[in-house]
Parts: structure tokens; sequence; C-alpha cells
């Protein structure tokens, strides 16, 4: 093993052996506070998984069919409300984050341990506010866009307190973290030698506590439009709706990178791992997480081009909008010059990693598209979106959740997956997905606009071959969570390192103890010699030579 | 109360300054006046943030924490502006 | 899992030190959210003040700007009084401190009292946050910073407490520096929304 500290042999308890109600919930151990996560985000997964399947449903004949109008509009909101608000954001960076950004840097815990447990509360409550305004059927879309929002009776400011408190759990948990990797590091850990999963956690940190403040504002604004009468974006009070899209998507934008970056990260550490290579490009990936942070803030306005913005600023977002592309394009071409040559191992982790890099490189690309404003002007509002964003959305993040599901599963519950139910579940998954949302493009292009409940039978053939593919997807992911849920109980005990990985939280036993090193590691070296001469390509003596 | 000398200094002077704007706020200047009252206003930020807030003793990093949102809401005030000033 | 919480953090030993980095990145961090979430509201005001000089320019002149600038001095004072408190207990002067929370404390409660001066005199001149955007504005920014200011006095009050309990002291000192940074932070937007709203408008 790379590092001198290797405590598996410990005789420490490891962190799931007291049980018990109170053991958890006062925990302030940030691996269980972030299997709390896993399993709240996770719930909410399926739960809107559920509900995609009743749209699908509804859409597989153009006619009315199985429920109202306004019913799909509450449906498909719901779906968006928990998939964006209580799955996708907090999924990996809440879960996973928690779990491994200590293990990973060589600490026994969160900078601030009692700030993330309250994180986990917040979350909590948030979700009840959010599920309790539910009650009064919701039918604004994910997006709640004023004015129709600052009008319709459903429980829309109950909404904004839900989504208020989930997004403060959002920022404190990213301030935990920022502050975790800038002082927690253990001896030796210089910037190039982190992980690149930190450097992604890192910069979507960065993202989520300077956008979500913009969103709270937002929701505070609009509770008081609804409340107090304030005409802030209500044009009959000297108001502006557009304004509201502008903070909405200062939010909203920045945080796509919140949901993917995360995953980019999970992807980088899995592919050196079962390629057997070093990564390719450290620096590159590392900085490019940072950039694609950055110029994240500086495109938002790309989802209002048609929405009335001035052409001048539409042009200027479009622009801007490009060069997203290029911190993207250099992960990508990192990682595949990292599988180049590499000894590949196809275990289900890198299976999921590959699946994330062929399903982004389309979701990625179909964006160039709606950011190149002329084609946005014709694709806006159609399918086209629809299957842009699950293609980023679910095509990435999803897979990148997925892929990290598979590779630290051993070391959250100690128990080996079954590789073969992973690999049933990858070949439903990934065909399923792609038979549900490829057709959309073409949809999309023909002309079928987005939250249609009924539509022309011109569009039947396709959308019934979506629906189709919705089962298959379903079926793939139920096969998943079995197996998930059986390893726990079947599973065969996993060893510390199943994968021969190089990185700190394999050099500790698994799961791991509850204090997680019984000595602090010091880190003479980057953690990616796979299959080399380690000096030659340390990060460090890289650049020196 | 000698320890204290440079804090009272600067509260002083943030008193002053308040004075200042009130009075220059008074006068008629066109469109001046928010240059004014803003440039006082980010004087005064500036002293508060400086001597009050330790930034002058602070390392690099924390500065860099205090100075890099500040970026952040230039990005949200210019991006939005430039929208409602073109339209 | 006993002593989880302290284990990176613990106080410095001996004589006084500065807070632990941690805790002023995190308050740091924490006050870049704060900025951005006034951000909001200063890119509002930006907007409408384009889009409606006039307006602006006649419904400011309905703001005292006597109460606004007496309201300045004594949110600069407060400051004062809390930048000498941190000045106090760095030297483990713990009267000094204990006298300077209590000011700010007094201060932040009579800014609040003219601020209620102020509002109920809109109210009974029938101003009220709808009445148009500058109001609106108006009630929202000055309201959303009252609300900073009593959130803050409520933490104050906790630190006076501990401050009694000689829980807070020399070699203790990170939660008034944390708290010390916060309250100037609030201070800070006030001095912009003051000539924003009152001086400008």
């Amino acid at each position: 093993m790379s590092n001198e500290a290797v405590a598996a042999h410990a005789h420490h308890e490891d962190y799931l052996a007291h049980k018990g109600f109170r053991s958890w919930a006062l925990t302030l151990d940030h691996k269980r506070i972030g299997v709390m996560y896993l399993f709240t985000t996770l719930f909410f997964f399926l739960t809107g998984g559920v509900l995609a399947l009743l749209l699908r449903l509804k859409l597989l004949t153009p006619g009315p069919a199985l429920f109202t109008d306004h019913t799909y509009n509450v449906l498909f909101t719901m779906h968006g409300v928990m998939m964006i608000f209580l799955f996708i954001i907090p999924a990996i960076p809440s879960s996973l984050g928690n779990f491994f950004i200590p293990l990973l840097i060589g600490a026994r815990d969160v900078a601030f341990p009692r700030l993330n447990l309250l994180s986990y509360y917040v979350f909590l409550a948030g979700i009840v506010v959010t599920i309790g305004s539910l009650v009064s059927p919701m039918d604004t879309g994910w997006t709640f866009y004023t004015p129709y929002s600052a009008r319709t009776g459903a429980a829309i400011t109950t909404l904004t307190l839900g989504l208020f408190l989930v997004g403060m759990s959002s920022v404190l948990t990213g301030l935990n973290f920022i502050v975790t990797i800038h002082t927690l590091r253990a001896p030796g850990m210089s910037w190039y030698r982190m992980p690149l999963f930190i450097w992604a956690m890192y910069a979507t940190s960065v993202i989520q506590v300077l956008s979500t403040p913009v969103i709270a504002i937002t929701l505070l604004l609009l509770a008081a439009e609804r409340l107090f009468g304030v005409g802030f974006f209500d044009p009959a009070k000297g108001g502006d709706p557009l304004l509201f899209q502008h903070f909405f998507w200062f939010y909203s934008h920045p945080v796509v990178y919140v949901m993917i970056l995360p995953a980019m990260g999970i992807i980088s550490e899995v592919i050196p791992v079962f390629a057997r290579k070093p990564i390719f490009g450290y620096r590159a990936i590392a900085y490019s997480a940072l950039a694609i942070a950055f110029i994240g803030f500086l495109v938002w306005g790309h989802h209002m081009f048609v929405s009335g913005m001035s052409t001048t600023a539409g042009v200027i977002f479009s622009f801007l909008t490009f060069f997203v592309a290029v911190p993207t394009g250099v992960k990508i071409f990192n990682w595949i010059a990292t599988l180049y040559r590499g000894s590949i191992a196809l275990d289900s982790p890198m299976l999921w990693a590959l699946a994330f890099i062929f399903l982004f490189i389309i979701g990625g690309l179909t964006g160039l598209f709606l950011g190149a404003l002329a084609v946005d002007v014709h694709v806006h509002d159609t399918y086209f979106l629809v299957a842009h964003f699950h293609y980023t959305m679910m095509g990435g993040t999803v897979m990148g959740l997925f892929a990290g599901l598979h590779y630290w599963y051993p070391k959250i519950s100690g128990k080996m997956l079954n590789e073969r139910l992973a690999k049933i579940a990858w070949c439903l998954i990934v065909p399923g997905f792609n038979i549900t949302f490829f057709p959309m493009f073409i949809l999309g292009v023909q002309g079928m606009p987005r939250r249609w409940a009924e539509y022309p039978e011109k569009y039947q053939g396709l959308n019934t071959l979506a629906t189709v593919g919705s089962w298959i997807l379903a079926a793939g992911i139920i096969i998943m969570f079995v197996n998930f849920w059986r390893s726990l109980h079947r599973g065969a005990t996993a060893p510390a390192n199943p994968w021969q990985g190089n990185t700190l939280e394999w050099q500790i036993s698994s799961p791991p103890p509850e204090e997680n090193f019984e000595v602090i590691p010091t880190i003479h070296e980057w953690p990616y010699n796979y299959g080399t001469d380690r000096r030659a390509h340390d990060g460090e003596h890289h650049r020196q030579a | 109360m000698a320890a204290y000398k440079t804090y009272i200094f600067v509260w002083v002077s943030l008193l002053v300054l308040t004075v200042v704007t009130v009075l220059v706020s008074y006068v008629n200047l066109g469109l001046w006046n928010a240059g004014a009252a803003l440039t006082i206003a980010s004087v005064k930020a500036g002293l508060v943030a400086y001597y009050f807030m330790h930034l002058r003793h602070e390392t690099k990093l924390v500065v860099a924490f205090a100075i890099f949102p500040l970026l952040v809401l230039a990005l949200i005030l210019f991006g939005t502006l430039i929208d409602v000033y073109t339209r | 899992m006993a002593s989880t919480t302290d284990k990176h953090n613990e106080a410095p030993s001996g004589a006084h030190k500065e807070a632990p980095v941690s805790a002023r990145l995190g308050i740091w961090t924490f006050l870049a959210t704060e900025l951005l979430l006034f951000g909001g509201l200063f890119t509002a005001y930006a907007q409408f003040r384009g889009m409606y000089p006039e307006l602006f320019h006649l419904q400011h002149l309905k703001l005292s700007r006597p109460l606004g600038a007496l309201n300045t001095v004594v949110l600069l004072t407060s400051s004062l009084t809390m930048a000498v408190a941190i000045g106090a207990v760095r030297r483990a002067r713990q009267k000094t401190m204990n006298l300077c929370l209590m000011l700010t404390l007094a201060l932040a409660g009579v800014f609040l009292v003219i601020k209620y001066i102020e509002w109920s005199h809109d109210f009974a001149e029938g101003i009220f946050p709808k009445t148009n955007i500058f109001w609106g504005l108006y009630f929202v920014m000055t309201g959303l910073h009252g609300l900073h200011v009593v959130g803050g006095m409520a933490v104050l009050a906790a630190l006076i407490v501990l401050a009694r309990k000689d829980r807070i002291n020399a070699e203790h000192s990170a939660p008034v520096e944390v708290f010390g940074l916060y309250w100037h932070f609030v201070d800070l937007i006030w001095i912009y929304l003051f000539p924003l709203l009152y001086l400008i408008g």
C-alpha cells in the first residue's frame, strides 16, 4: 500500500457497531450522517422514479387516459421537486461526500461535526415542510416561475419555506466541506496530492455556498409577494417577472454543476483504479473542476433566451455558455486517455463509469445545441430539452452515483455486492435509459412541447417506445436495489481493499473504524500510481522533472 | 484605553464620513449624488472590514475568502443589469 | 465518540491566540452566503431604481434622514463596542469585555427601537410594503437586516451568559471573535442600506 498508516488490523470497533435509534439520531460521525443522507435521498429517488413511471404511463397513448391533465401537472411538479431538490442536489455531496471526504484526505471527521448533524436535521425539516406543501397540489413545475407561482392557489409559500430549509442545509454542508478540505488534510497531502474526488467536492461546495443564498432570497421575495402583496415580480405592480428568472437561474444553473461535478469526481476515482493506470492529466482535471464551477456562474442567461431577455444579453450568455464545454471536454479527453492502453477490468463500478462517459457525452453535446441562441429559439421547451437534461442528470449524475455506490458499497457496508446481479441491472438500465430518452430528442426536433399531458397522434410511436423503455429502466433499477438490500445480509464479507485502490479509504478496514484512522497517515505521493513506476508519475515529481 | 486607540480612531472616522454623506445628500449633484454616497459607503465598509474585522492581520487565505464573494456578487449584478439596460 | 467535536479545534492552550483558522474560514464562508443573500436585494434595487428613477426619488424623500443617520451612528457605535470587546478578551480583560458586550446588546436594542418608530410612522401614514416597489424594497431590505440584528442579539445574550460563567476568556475566545465578524457584517450591510434607501433613493 502506498501510505504508511495501515490501520486495517486494528481492533477498534467499526462505525456500524453501535446499534439503536439514539446512536444514529445523535451521531456526530460523518460516516453515519452520510449513510442517513444516502437513505433519505435514495428514498426520494425511488419515489420520484415511481412518479416518472406514472407520467410515462399516461403518455403511452395520445388521448385522455388514467388521470386528468391537472393531476398530470401536479405529478410532474412533484417529480421535478423531489428529484431536483430532495435527491439529485444533495445525493452525492451529502451522502458520499460526507462519508468519503474525511476518509480520502486522512481526517477523523469533518471540521464541524455538530454543524454536520444540524444540517441533516435542517434537511429533514425542509423535506417535511416541502412534502407538507404538497397537500394542496402543486402545479407550477419545479421552476415555479412568477407570475403564475405568485397567484396560484397551491401552497407555494410553504414550499418556498421547505426549499429554503433544504437550501440552508446544502449551504451548511458546503461550508463544512470547504473548511474541512482546507484545514484537515493529512500531513503531506498537498493540494496536488488530493484525490480528484476532493477537488470536485471542493468546487461543488463553492457553488453551493455562493449560489444557494440567491435562491433563498428569491424564495423570500416570492413569499413576500404572496403574503404582503409586494410587486417585485408582478408586472401589474411594476415588477419584473424576468428578475425572478435571473435569480432563479443564477442559482439553478450553477447548481447543475453541483449535481454533475461530484459525479465527475467519482468517475475520476473509478477510472484509474479499473484501468490500472495513473490518471491522465491530473492537474487539467483538477483545474477543470474549478473552471466549470466558475464559468457556471456566468451562463445562467441561456435559460432565458426566449423569455423576453434582451437580445444583447442573449448573445453574451450564449457566447459564454460555449466555454463550459471546454473544461468538460478536458475531463472527458483525460478519462479516455487514462483508459487508453489500460488493463481494463470490467467490474460493475467501471461499467457504470463507462456508461457515464457515453451518456454524458450525448447529454453534454446536445447542451451545446441548446446553448446556441439560434438553435435554442427553435427547440426550447420541447422534448429535446427534456432529453438533454435527463441525459446529463440521469445519464450523468445518476450513473456517477451508481458508479460510486458500486465502488464504495464494500467500504460503506462491509459487504460485497453480487456482481452478477449488478451486471444484469446494468444491462437493463443502460439500454432502458436510452430507449426512454433518446426518442425524446427526435420528438423535440419534430416539435413536441414538454409538459404536455396529451399530444397529437403523430407523436405516438416514439412516445410508446419511450414508455416501454421506462419499464426496462425500472426493472433494472429494481434489480439494483434488490442487490443493494440483499447484499447487506447475504453479501460476502468485504476485504479492506477489494479493488486494489490507492486512495486512503482503502487502507483502513471495511467498514471503517469509528475514528477512521488509528494514526493519521502521512502522505508522500499522489494516489494514482497504478501499474507503473511510482516516482515517475507522482504529480509533484512529474512537475519538477 | 490606549490599546483601543485604533478602534476609536476608526469609529470617529466612520462618524465623520456619516455626517459627510448626509450633508452631501442635501446638495443636488444630479447623477453624482449616487456616486458620492456609494463611494463614501465603500470607504466606510472598507474601514470596518480592514480594522474591525481584522482583515489587516489575516492570512491571505482568509482575505481571499472575504474578497471572492464580492466578485460573484458583481457577476449577478452585471449579468442582470446587462439584460435590463439593453432590453 | 466522546469528544469528536473538539478533536480538531482544541482551544489554544496558554496565552491568547486567534480563533482557530477553521472557525475563521467557517464564519467568512458563512458571511459570503449572507453577502449573496443581500446581493439579490441589491440587484433588485439596482434594476428597479434604473427602471423608475422618479418614483424612487419622490418616495425616498418620505424617509427621515435624521433618524436614518442616527441609526447609522448607533450601529457604528455598536461595532466599536464589539471590536473593543474582542480586543479586551484578547488581553484577558474580562470586565471590559462583559461591559462592551452588554453595550453592544443595548445599542442593538436602540437600533431596533428607532426602526420600530420609523416603521410605525410609515404604517400610520398608510405606507405598506405593497404601496409600490420602492417601499417593497425598503421594507424587505430593512426587515431582513432587522432580522439579522434580532438574531445577533439572541447570540449576544447567549455570549453574555457564557462570559458570566467564565466559559469565554482569553484561552477560549473563538465564540466572541466569530460573532464579532458577524456583527460587523450586519453593520456593513447597513452602511450600504442607509445611503441607498435614505440618501439617494
